[in-house]
């Protein structure tokens, strides 16, 4: 495989009612919610079935029994809490305390980087409607921390095959997490879960995690996580549930954070790595990564000691060939793109990060950053200063200060807005998110819920509802279903050609 | 390991273009201040749009943990 592989994301946003910091948050992400719904949505609003959701499946083989887990790892049970798919394939939900979109299926990461930043204008649509006038606005902001201890996350998800075993997946990928941080940080003010300690760093989450492996997301969190519900047929596939990632803005971060993750990803999967690249003391190095932005941390690995970026480029070279070997001359576009690009960032990085100023979320941060140390004369621990990071990531384009560098040109982007309009309202075409999304548009008032693997349809003259699998992520494209859906002016007419 | 590939490189948006050789050194000190006056411009235009009270407003934002 190459870059393509069916992945997703899922976006933990941080929300505050302006003027209001104790404001009962599951009250506002529910109103943001809700708004979002009743302005959108036809009709009926379909609901999320939970029937095949397992969260305390893990990827080493064995459940982890309810009365053990901790209230917040319980996250089928619907506690009443808003809760909706669109007809772009996506989930928007209140997750915990915080509203939370998830991606459709998409099957390259350019697919992704736009769904994800039809995502953030979602979220945006969904406070502009939550606001009315006899209620404080509500206000997302695209981060991980509140720099006082709470963390929350932005996910990735990819579909592997189970056949692979877990434990090459720990052994390669951890020490390229540990790396990885200086493509796909988010930048930080603040040293410690706190944010107490004076100083920038490349991530917002390196200081939440404690572990090497586990289950847990919110408490304890790994750097590899083994939640497992694949949702797809569970024989043939696992999903790689990672964690560790910091929410970007940035389009060209996000796109090489789940293209380099994928290749590598491909290469554990074909057993092509054979190097051990194992960091001494993950943890500890996962963290000292982040806390140098110089990038001159040295990590020891199997006797000799690498940078983040040396470590990267070991990747990068074994990707480089595995390529070549794989596909050669009929690489395809984007595997190629990716590689190009991964290049292009390490070599500069290696000679002076400020060069990715234009392409990198944390680089782009400390480059503001430091331009108003250098103008105003301010210390780390300077409210400005921390200021500056947290709206950097405010979701309004006329306040958020990544859009106001968009806007400036001094940041570039791989999509145009219209394209990321689009898939506002529009499934990706070549998965099930493309059945799903178009029966919501077209079908509402007949749809009762749906989910990653089922559409239910409360359909006249059958008494109970009917539930269509759609367990495999690949069928249910447009080339499968798209003209079965054009012909089918009603639900049922779907319904009925399709279990003919 | 096999050799690497040479991949043609993407000159439209990653890579910039070498630093011209500098023609003395009048041009390098008109391009710094031309850059100190870009970046003083757009730090202009980011006080604009910063929140006022930085310290009151960062205390507030205060978020439950999640995922």
């Amino acid at each position: 495989m190459s870059v393509r592989r069916i992945m997703g994301t899922e976006t933990e946003f941080g929300i505050s009612v302006q003027g209001q910091p104790h404001a009962n948050p599951m009250v506002a992400s529910t109103r943001l919610v809700n708004a979002y719904a009743s302005s959108t949505l036809k009709a009926r609003r379909a609901r999320w079935d939970f029937e095949e959701e397992s969260p305390l499946r893990d990827a080493r083989g064995f459940d982890m029994a309810r009365e053990v887990a901790d209230p917040t790892q319980l996250t089928d049970e619907d506690l009443g809490l808003a809760n909706v798919i669109l007809t772009n394939g996506a989930r928007l939900y209140v997750d915990h305390a915080h509203p939370e979109y998830s991606t459709p299926e998409c099957t390259n990461p350019l697919d992704i980087v736009k769904w994800d930043k039809a995502g953030e204008l979602i979220a945006l649509d969904a406070c502009r409607f939550a606001s009315v006038p006899t209620d404080a606005d509500i206000v997302l902001y695209k981060n991980n921390t509140d720099n006082k201890g709470a963390s929350y996350g932005s996910h990735e998800n990819y579909l592997m095959r189970r056949s692979t075993p877990f434990g090459d997946i720990v052994r390669h990928l951890t020490p390229f997490f540990v790396s990885r941080q200086v493509i796909t940080g988010a930048g930080r003010v603040g040293i410690g879960q706190d944010g107490r300690g004076d100083g920038f760093q490349l991530t917002s989450r390196a200081d939440f995690f404690e572990v090497e492996v586990g289950l847990e997301t919110t408490l304890k969190r790994p750097i590899i996580n083994t939640r497992d519900e694949p949702h797809a047929d569970p024989e043939k596939y696992r999903r790689l549930h990672v964690i560790i990632g910091d929410a970007n803005l940035a389009e060209i971060s996000t796109y090489l954070k789940v293209g380099t993750t994928s290749l590598v990803l491909a290469m554990i999967e074909d057993r092509y790595l054979t190097a051990d690249l194992s960091v001494r003391q993950p943890v500890m190095s996962l963290r000292a990564v982040s806390h140098d932005p110089t990038l001159g941390h040295l990590l020891e690995i199997d006797g000799r000691t690498l940078t983040a970026v040396q470590l990267q480029w070991e990747y990068f070279h074994q990707a480089t060939a595995y390529v070549a070997e794989r596909y050669g001359v009929d690489v395809d576009v984007q595997t190629k793109d990716v590689l190009a690009r991964w290049e292009s960032v390490l070599t500069r990085l290696e000679r002076d990060p400020m060069e990715c100023a234009t392409e990198l979320d944390w680089v782009a941060k400390l480059k503001l950053l430091n331009s108003y140390r250098d103008r105003d004369g301010l210390e780390w621990n300077d409210a400005k200063l921390h200021l500056i990071d947290l709206q950097y990531s405010d979701l309004r384009p006329e306040k958020g200060l990544y859009n106001r560098l968009v806007k400036l040109g001094q940041i570039k982007r791989l999509l145009d807005d219209e394209s990321v309009i689009a898939a506002m309202h529009d499934p990706p075409e070549d998965t099930r998110a493309y059945f799903r999304g178009r029966c919501l548009d077209k079908y509402s008032d007949s749809i009762a819920a749906a989910s990653w693997d089922s559409v239910i349809f409360d359909l006249p003259g059958y008494e109970s509802l009917q539930r269509v699998p759609t367990i495999d992520p690949m069928r249910g494209s447009k080339a499968h279903v798209g003209p079965l859906l054009d012909r089918s002016p009603t639900a049922l007419a779907l319904f009925e050609a399709l279990t003919r | 390991m096999a050799q690497e590939q040479k991949q043609p490189r993407k000159s439209q948006e990653t890579d910039e273009p070498a630093d011209a050789a500098p023609a003395g050194q009048e041009a390098v000190a008109e391009r710094k201040e031309q850059l100190d006056e870009d970046i003083d411009a757009i730090l202009g235009e980011i006080d604009d749009v910063l929140e006022t009270n930085a310290e009151d407003f960062v205390k507030s934002f205060i978020q439950k943990g999640g995922e």
